[in-house]
């Protein structure tokens, strides 16, 4: 081996999980001198073993509800062989260096940690196996683990991890990339169903959330933004404020969203968070909004309008020449889109806990899905190095997306720092939540498409109005230049026009695709219309013989034989037959969409009865590759996220802005889906292939949407093209 | 303000406006975090207490109105029978996703089956849909008050 073998193979350990392994290993001999026999044993970044044989996994990713604060230690406990109720879970902190990136976002976790997981467990088995191996003077290879055990069958001797892991954690490193892996057949956790495994501290009210946090002398804080996203703190009187028994300090801070040195927001620092909250009636403050004060709702509606008249101003993807085709077509059908700016209300408002201590260094107690994004905005805004902050991760209550985004952190870092010494929790108030959030952008969209004389889609336009800034559409704003079915039809020209606006944008749950399904299936829908079609036939015609589309550049491919599988799995799974329910009142919608890696059909069933619209049933059929890692988990994604796709369907309300400001205050005008709008039942199939195991927190939202505006076309004859679906 | 209450068994004194809710008593003055705050204006239910055996949104409680009353949370509703068995079947069927909106949601369920031990879909609806669930837990929500109540799946 080469010296720089060597080191390659060193940094890729270090880069990697086992790097974890070879650092506490090189750590853990440090300890070794003195061990306490009772000490648990680390065997790599993520397993230490205890003297009664429980073996504690750290999960690395934040739990926002999504179920990965179980998920990925039983990766790990599968490959590492022992039972699950051995197993005691730690929710590590934020920490890239030791963990690599950390992130609760865009379903990534289970393409992105299938591998490393298994293999992180493998390597601390074979750790093991290699100690008993030496300690028994056998051949590794005669050896096996169960349940936390390693036995050598031959001799009949048995010895728990318990007894072997100092040992263990002295041997060699083992390569990653080499470690065997079990064959799936022997799986006993993974696609096992496994319970939550915060779920009894839930029902009993343990303190889990960033909103929970207390800890000694902290101190509370309630903020008063500006009224305008973009503008800024002009001057403020707090003399009243600071009068009230049990307030300590007024502090102006930046969101980050203003330009250095300037402030957006000023913090009121009390012994009680209602305290802080309510003396926000006595604060003065004067904000500069002009630059701000010309954008609203109406204002885009109108803009976007006189843009869709226009010509493009931007290509995003040409093939052929759509115009030309469109003028020889047989058939034309042409028909606007348009969506709403909507927010996340994740049920636990906004808020974060920091601490500033007397050298310099912060500390955060932070319901963040991106830790490391955090502390990149953190140590700019406080001027320090991003080793100065530790992060903790709590327990998330709902993210959505919303908490990719860290300004609450670098909001209470700033706090944080004014009061060196005490913990500041920040908590948003839920008008704060509504009026301070990175938003789900609005859209237009002008389709056209062209049928042949035999009803084959041969020509498709799109002129797509985004909010863009610098000539780029802002963060969720973009389209994909390869949206379906554009790169498969002959003609194809998608055109792009840009709005401005001052609020802040985001990704929200299966962003971009949240919106994309609803235009393009519900436009599909009108075009199988005018075929003579129904939705599933004219995709199965365009998707043509299977095959993998390329895809943008990074984006994975999109491959049309698991698309066709999927929609003829939904079909049969729910009787489809296209034909008109003889129930006046009831329709049945379809969509698909892909996105995150994973293909999802769905239809859905309706009842329209004076305008109300029940939704009564949604089938699904997904294809997320080989496995479904937690069944129980699995459907209770799906469940949720179909029935997230309904509110934004029927239920949501649009966030309407005037003079700049957004105008939101709580539930009662951004109304969130009740139980009274619970679809009788969410009914799943699984369309299992080869592919490797993908995510589904996201995937199975989009297609819902289409499907109930499809589901509405069928039950009254009426086409709602505009979110949310109102009949008037 | 002094207060006096009864907090989860307790004999509890507290020193507060009596102006502030009962959701703020027990989050920062008896360190009770279970109960949580969602909207504060009665709207999504996640701050549900029973005081003296009625559900109640602690956000829209003034202290001053829980003065010699009984308050249970989601500490302790597992101390009560009805509660027990709503608590069992939430663990069961594995109800929460995130988990924020279950303390509430426990509550209202408590409360309901303590009214109506079987309760039909309007029962549930009327007793639940106060209850906002953001993750959209509903299906899990029904089943297991279902469950709880001793009833089968409905036809
Ligand atoms: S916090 Fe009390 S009802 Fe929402
Ligand atoms: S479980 Fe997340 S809000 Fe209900």
């Amino acid at each position: 081996m080469t010296a720089a073998s060597v080191i390659n193979r060193r940094s890729f350990l270090v880069a990697s999980l086992a790097g974890g392994a070879a650092l506490t290993f090189e750590a853990s001999l440090a300890i070794a001198a003195t061990p306490a026999a009772s000490d648990p044993v680390a065997l790599g970044v993520y397993i230490r073993i205890a003297a009664d044989n429980t073996v504690n996994i750290s999960s690395r990713n934040p739990e926002i509800g999504q179920g990965i604060k179980t998920m990925l230690p039983m990766l790990i406990a599968e490959e590492l062989d022992v039972a699950w109720d051995q197993v005691r879970i730690t929710q590590a902190d934020g920490d890239a260096k030791r963990y690599g990136f950390q992130i609760a976002g865009g379903s990534t976790a289970t393409p992105t940690q299938w591998l490393p997981m298994r293999q992180a467990g493998a390597a601390a088995r074979a750790m093991l196996v290699a100690a008993a191996a030496k300690q028994w003077s056998v051949d590794a290879a005669t050896l096996t683990t169960d349940a936390g055990s390693v036995i050598h069958k031959a001799s009949g001797r048995t010895v728990t991890y318990a007894a072997l892991a100092a040992v263990a954690a002295t041997v060699p490193a083992v390569d990653l990339a080499k470690v065997p892996l079990k064959d799936p057949a022997t799986f006993r956790i993974i696609g096992k169903s496994v319970r939550g495994v915060d779920t009894p501290a839930i029902v009993r009210g343990t303190p889990l959330f960033g909103i929970d946090t207390m800890l000694p002398g902290m101190l509370h804080a309630a903020l008063v933004k500006c009224p305008v996203i973009g503008g800024t703190l002009a001057s403020f009187d707090d003399a009243a404020v600071r009068k009230i028994p049990g307030i300590l300090a007024v502090v102006p801070i930046s969101s980050g969203q203003v330009p250095a040195g300037k402030h957006d927001a000023l913090a009121i620092v009390g012994q009680s968070w209602w305290t802080a909250s309510k003396a926000r009636e006595k604060l003065v403050a004067k904000w500069d909004t002009a630059e701000q004060t010309g954008f609203s709702t109406a204002g885009y509606a109108k803009q976007a309008a006189a843009l869709l008249a226009a010509a493009p101003q931007a290509d995003l993807f040409k093939a052929g020449n759509a115009d030309a085709a469109l003028a020889k077509a047989a058939k034309v059908v042409t028909a606007d889109y348009s969506y709403p700016f909507l927010a996340h209300a994740t049920l636990e408002p906004q808020n974060c806990t920091a601490q500033w201590s007397a050298d310099g260094k912060i500390e955060f107690w932070a319901p963040t899905q991106a830790p490391e994004w955090g502390r990149k905005e953190v140590a700019t805004m406080l001027g320090i190095a991003p080793e100065a902050i530790t992060i903790h991760m709590t327990r998330i209550g709902g993210g959505f997306g919303r908490r990719l985004m860290n300004d609450y952190m670098v909001l209470a870092g700033q706090v944080a720092k004014a009061m060196p010494g005490r913990p500041i929790k920040l908590v948003f108030d839920r008008t704060d939540d509504l009026r301070n959030d990175y938003y789900r952008p609005a859209g237009w969209h002008r389709m056209t498409a062209g049928l042949d004389e035999k009803g084959a889609l041969v020509a498709l336009k799109d002129h797509f109005v985004t909010f863009a800034a610098g000539g780029k559409p802002v963060r969720a704003a973009e389209m994909n230049s390869t949206e379906f079915p554009g790169p498969v039809v002959p003609d194809t020209h998608f055109g792009q026009s840009f709005l401005a606006t001052n609020l802040t944008t985001g990704w929200l749950r299966a962003p971009t695709s949240n919106a994309m399904a609803f235009v393009f299936q519900g436009f599909l829908d009108e075009v199988a219309e005018a075929a003579g079609i129904d939705l599933p036939e004219l995709m199965r015609r365009t998707l043509g013989v299977p095959r993998e589309l390329k895809p943008e550049e990074g984006d994975p491919p999109f491959h049309t034989g698991r698309a066709r599988a999927v929609i003829d799995a939904v079909c049969k799974f729910a009787a489809w037959t296209g034909k008109p329910s003889s129930t006046p009142g009831k329709g049945r919608g379809f969509g698909f969409y892909f996105s995150h890696r994973g293909y999802f059909a769905e239809i859905v069933d309706v009842t329209v009865t004076d305008g109300a619209v029940k939704v009564d049933k949604v089938w699904i059929a997904g294809d997320i590759g080989s496995q479904v890692i937690n069944p129980l988990n699995a459907e209770h994604q799906m469940q949720g996220a179909a029935i997230d796709g309904l509110a934004q369907a029927l239920v949501w309300q649009p966030v309407v802005q005037e003079a700049g400001a957004v105008m939101a205050e709580n539930f009662g005008d951004f109304p969130l889906l009740r139980l009274d709008a619970v679809p009788g039942d969410v009914a799943i199939t699984w369309v299992k292939t080869d592919f490797p195991p993908t995510g589904l927190g996201e995937p199975t939202l989009p297609p819902v949407i289409p499907a109930t505006a499809n589901a509405i076309r069928a039950a009254t004859g009426k086409r709602l093209r505009s979110l949310p679906l109102t009949l008037a | 303000m002094a207060v006096a209450l009864t907090v989860n068994r307790k004999k509890r004194m507290v020193e507060a406006d009596p102006e502030k809710p009962l959701l703020w008593v027990l989050r920062e003055d008896l360190s009770l975090v279970g109960t949580k705050f969602g909207c504060g204006a009665g709207l999504c239910g996640a701050c549900t207490v029973l005081l003296d055996g009625v559900a109640v949104r602690s956000c829209q409680t003034p202290i001053s109105e829980a003065a010699g009353k009984q308050v249970v949370t989601i500490e302790d509703v597992a101390s009560l029978p009805v509660g027990k068995k709503v608590v069992d079947a939430w663990v069961e069927l594995d109800v929460p996703q995130c988990g924020y909106c279950q303390a509430g949601q426990i509550m209202s369920a408590t409360a309901l089956l303590t009214d109506t031990p079987k309760p039909g879909p309007d029962d549930i609806l009327a007793g639940m849909n106060g209850n906002i669930c953001r993750c959209a837990t509903y299906l899990r929500i029904q089943k297991a008050i279902r469950k709880a109540a001793g009833m089968g799946e409905p036809a």
